[in-house]
């Protein structure tokens, strides 16, 4: 187990240095960070254009530049500057992440539970009432767009708040403007911010998951060590539970990880309408400010966020399955 | 017929034997797999409803225009009205009347969404196919491509390649391009999974023993084999670019004017609630809701039938 | 041939079956997989039940376990001891399986759980029906491994499936369904999936299962050199209905269906003359879909008659009453040989002239036609 695990995190780092080369590739091509200098007016001289063009590293060959970032990355761990702001990438991208995270993971966890228990429950009731309900309310979801369905929460959250005159839901930011002190209360702040963003998120990531928990549960329920254990005499649901459940939750575990990028483009749209000032905002921000460093330290944490989740996965499913451990 | 040799049943009347073997057809007749499918899918009765909403969604789009009395470019001065007769769903903030919008929005995110959907999956299919075929470093390393593509968040590059060409962006072409590239490293996946325990069986064996050529041996023995795969996969990637293009619509990207589409409808209408004409907002909505949904559910009847293991009983 | 056991048709009658039926429903409308078997298994017997896919076997014993989807309909009854199985409530079920009934399954690939070590899931079965510390459980888990015959107990007990080869995995499903001593062993097919060699090492170990239990034990197969040496008495079944039963030596040398000589002719024999030819039954079995009126077996039969085609034969006792035959001319085929009633040479079908043809559908180019191979001579 723990050579697997030294040998996947091994496999994980060419992964990582390609990405590096990817995304400077990307960047350097598709963000100028001339772009709102060249439209000012009025216009600059051109000389001021070259001074800004030297100061941004723009005359140097590419792969000195890429060199460069690369270097300041790993060796002073420094994202490199922005070309816009006077603020420390890595402090705020560090902020931004940590609140993206608080959306991602809540979502996954609900969503997970969510899945297992519904995938389960309609495999073993295949065909029943509850499996045609559960299935066409997981199609609706799986077919809503994630910002349309967000704004009608918001707008259904205002309106219950309204209705009630309670303060039951927040719809705006990841934290109220005037936080309380304390650990707890800002937790409990914070928890209420989550509520509608984590549930637009996970309902429509749960939809898909446990389509794919039911056929891999109903796919267990067919194998032949099922029956044998229901043949030494078992009771129907340890043989569900403790031999099914585990067998069913390994391919689940790869789509999870596998849907790791897709949750983080969802998370973009959903604290957009939340107006949570996550990695959604920065990223825009970033791009509309044609800011490249800020650009690619986005574009790195997100690569590095997917790649530990696949890992996170892969030693799950290794956990699961004895039979990969050999592999 | 073969001789007989001094058997007991020398004395039988062969005849009545052989007419008795003539009667005995059996009532079940041997089906081509194409029967099989058709069938199994009308049995899927949610994915038929689907298939008929879906049908007539496609006649709306593309024939409505015709028939109908506006069209969506005409500024009236009924603005904000709510549904009536003249106008079933209504009319914006220019007068324009909604059902003619949802029209063209619906054709355009349909061709869209189709386009990309047949550009990927056949990418997709072909790429895993020949990536799951040779193994070995070039599977490695093509997968290993396409990992990278899946490690990005669509959003994020699409709005940086749209940011970056945004002169061009009014042209359908970019998005199309965009997405296409996002959604084909998903099929090539599914179908590379597949063609690797296809790989195994004894028909490739036998055909290379014949002397197939690799070529022939994946385009006219393996990827027709995947065929229900790749018909699946087609068709849940119609819904989800329909779905992606309009998150990218939201974020301001992705169709512009003068192009249309039911994403640029709902994002153009968001505050349409609060405004006092939710229908604005709510119904680009429902239509993208319901092409969606019935693609979805065309998409699971077709998986169904076209799984050669499902020998479940239908209660 | 038979093995000769102390006072066989004396001990306690364990299981009876009656009348059992068993129907799926499909999409193309009901498969009658079983249709009317009986038997009683004594204690201490061996029974053998013989026959193709599709005959029933199987589907027959998973009804005695309780085994069978839900959908399946299943009328009759199944008597154990006494007790009538079929209609009993799961928690009585789960009693039974294991501890009295015990089943063992045709691939030992697929039957033990690869994520859970051997020894928990020998432990388990045990800790189903006896309330034991885990430390006892392990002992007698350890004790069994060794019955059976595999090698270094105390490690392989804590390894996983996939480091067992089929032939030591079928074992330790052996030694699952003697964990509890149960009255009744059913062995479906269990020695199909694994080469003859093995075949012999899991064979031995199911006479020592047996032996140690002191089970009676149903065998299924479609190996009649299996039966030959592990049973007593035999049951043929064809088509779903058992069409044949008595003693091994009565079934192996008084054959009186012609199913049952038509199997035992196409059995290729170590011992026989070089110059003998095998003779195979024409025909495959038929669906059990749709099954005309009268005998199942009459396409094949080389002895059909009008008759057959009208009734379907019940199995009726020939001259020995514990031996009966369900053909309606099992009279005449008192003494007889294989090769005396079916034809010697046999080919279900010649090699297609569009040969050629398919090869190119198959590369993509012409190819010459390969030599037909000429008609077999006799030797």
């Amino acid at each position: 187990m723990l050579v697997y695990s030294v040998r996947r995190l091994l496999q994980s780092i060419p992964i990582l240095v390609m990405s590096t080369f990817v995304i400077f590739l990307m960047v350097a091509s598709a963000v100028d960070p001339m772009t709102p200098y060249l439209t000012k007016r009025p216009p600059l001289s051109a000389a001021q254009l070259q001074s800004l063009r030297i100061r941004f590293g723009l005359t140097h060959p590419l792969v000195q530049r890429y060199w460069d970032w690369l270097t300041g990355l790993v060796l002073h761990g420094s994202f490199g500057t922005s070309t816009q702001t006077n603020f420390q990438i890595g402090q705020q991208l560090g902020y931004a992440f940590e609140v993206t995270l608080r959306l991602v993971l809540g979502a996954i966890l609900i969503a997970l539970l969510l899945a297992i228990i519904f995938g389960v429950v309609t495999a073993v009731r295949q065909y029943s009432k509850l499996d045609y309900a559960a299935t066409t309310i997981g199609f609706l979801f799986l077919s809503l767009p994630t910002f349309w369905f967000a704004v009608l929460l918001k707008e259904w959250a205002i309106q219950i708040n309204e209705a009630t005159g309670a303060h039951i839901f927040d719809t705006l930011w990841e934290s109220s403007p005037n936080p309380p002190s304390g650990f707890l209360p800002q937790l409990w702040d914070a928890g209420q911010h989550m509520i509608l963003p984590v549930l637009t998120l996970s309902l429509l990531s749960y939809a898909a998951w446990s389509r794919f928990q039911r056929a891999s549960m109903l796919e267990v329920l067919g194998s032949d060590y099922m029956r044998l254990a229901r043949a030494k005499g078992l009771s129907p649901t340890r043989v569900l539970l403790k031999h099914g459940l585990r067998n069913a939750l390994i391919p689940l575990s790869t789509q999870v990880a596998l849907d790791t990028a897709g949750l983080l483009s969802g998370a973009v749209i959903t604290e957009t309408i939340y107006s949570w000032r996550g990695m959604g905002l920065f990223f825009i921000q970033a791009i509309e400010m044609a800011d490249p460093n800020a650009v690619m330290a986005w574009l790195l944490v997100a690569a590095l966020f997917v790649v530990i989740m696949n890992l996170a996965a892969d030693l799950f499913y290794a956990v699961l399955d004895p039979r990969i451990r050999l592999a | 017929m073969p001789s007989r040799v001094n058997t007991a049943g020398d004395t039988l009347d062969s005849a009545a034997r052989q007419a008795a073997r003539t009667n005995r057809e059996f009532a079940v007749k041997a089906r081509t797999q194409r029967q099989i499918v058709f069938t199994r899918f009308r049995r899927h009765k949610a994915a038929l409803l689907s298939l008929v909403v879906f049908v007539l969604v496609v006649l709306f789009a593309f024939i409505g225009p015709y028939l109908w009395h506006t069209s969506d470019t005409f500024m009236s001065n009924d603005i904000y009205t709510a549904p009536d007769a003249a106008h079933p769903f209504g009319t914006d903030s220019n007068g324009i009347d909604m059902m003619a919008s949802v029209m063209q929005g619906t054709k355009s995110s349909l061709i869209i969404a189709v386009t990309v959907s047949v550009a990927a999956t056949t990418i997709g299919a072909i790429y895993g196919a020949v990536s799951g075929f040779y193994g070995g470093w070039t599977d490695t390393i093509l997968m290993r491509i396409a990992d990278l593509f899946l490690t990005f968040p669509i959003i994020a590059v699409a709005i940086m390649l749209d940011n970056r060409f945004a002169a061009e962006a009014s042209s359908l072409w970019l998005l199309i391009l965009v997405l296409a590239a996002l959604f084909w490293p998903g099929a090539a996946r599914v179908i590379r999974a597949q063609v690797l325990s296809l790989k195994e069986k004894e028909f490739i064996e036998a055909a290379r023993a014949l002397g197939a050529r690799d070529r022939r041996i994946i385009f006219r023995h393996l990827l027709p084999n995947t065929l229900g795969s790749i018909i699946v996969i087609a068709t849940l990637t119609v819904a989800g670019t329909i779905l992606t293009e309009t998150a990218l619509s939201f974020l301001g990207f992705g169709v512009q004017f003068p192009n249309t589409s039911l994403g640029l409808l709902v994002t153009n209408n968001q505050t349409a609630i609060e405004g006092g004409h939710p229908w604005l907002f709510y119904i680009p909505g429902v239509f993208i809701i319901l092409i969606a949904l019935t693609i979805n559910f065309i998409g699971d009847g077709l998986r169904d039938a076209f799984d050669p293991q499902q020998t479940r009983v239908r209660a | 041939m038979s093995v000769e056991k102390p006072g066989l048709g004396a001990g306690e009658e364990l299981l009876a079956v009656r009348d059992l039926t068993v129907t799926f429903p499909t999409g193309d409308g009901d498969v009658h997989a079983v249709r009317g078997v009986d038997y009683t298994l004594r204690r201490g017997e061996v029974l053998g039940i013989v026959g193709e896919s599709g005959s029933g076997k199987s589907v027959s014993s998973l009804a005695v376990m309780g085994l069978l989807p839900k959908t399946a309909r299943i009328e009759g009854s199944i008597t154990f001891q006494g007790e009538e199985l079929l209609g009993l409530s799961e928690r009585k079920l789960m009693k039974v399986r294991g501890k009295k009934i015990a089943m063992i399954f045709q691939d030992p690939m697929t039957s033990l759980n690869p994520v859970y070590k051997i020894g928990f899931q020998l432990e388990e079965a045990i800790l189903a029906h006896n309330d034991l510390p885990k430390q006892q459980a392990r002992k007698r888990t350890l004790e069994l491994l060794e019955t059976v015959g595999i090698p270094f107990p105390e490690k392989r007990i804590d390894q996983f499936p996939h480091e067992f080869s089929g032939g030591m995995r079928q074992r330790v499903v052996i030694a699952i369904a003697m964990a509890n001593n149960p009255d009744v062993i059913i062995a479906d097919e269990p020695t199909t999936a694994l080469d003859v060699t093995v075949q012999a090492q899991v064979l031995e170990s199911l006479r020592v299962a047996q032996r140690e239990t002191g089970a009676a034990m149903v065998l299924i197969t479609h190996d009649l050199g299996v039966v030959a040496g592990q049973a007593d008495r035999v049951l043929v079944m064809y088509a779903g209905k058992p069409v044949e039963i008595g003693t091994v030596d009565d079934i192996y040398y008084n054959p009186r269906m012609p199913y049952t000589l038509g199997l035992l002719g196409s059995l290729p024999r170590l011992d026989a003359n070089r110059a003998e030819r095998l003779t195979p039954i024409q025909g495959a079995p038929p669906s059990l879909l749709s099954l005309p009126p009268g005998c199942p077996f009459m396409p094949r039969c080389p002895l059909a008659r009008e008759m057959c085609a009208e009734q379907e034969p019940e199995l009726l006792p020939t001259d020995d009453p514990d031996h009966a035959a369900a053909c309606h001319y099992s009279a005449l085929l008192a003494g007889k040989k294989a090769e005396e009633v079916f034809v010697v040479s046999a080919a279900d079908t010649d090699l297609p002239e569009s040969y050629g043809a398919e090869v190119a559908g198959v590369t993509g180019e012409i190819a010459t036609v390969p030599e037909q191979p000429k008609a077999e001579q006799a030797e």
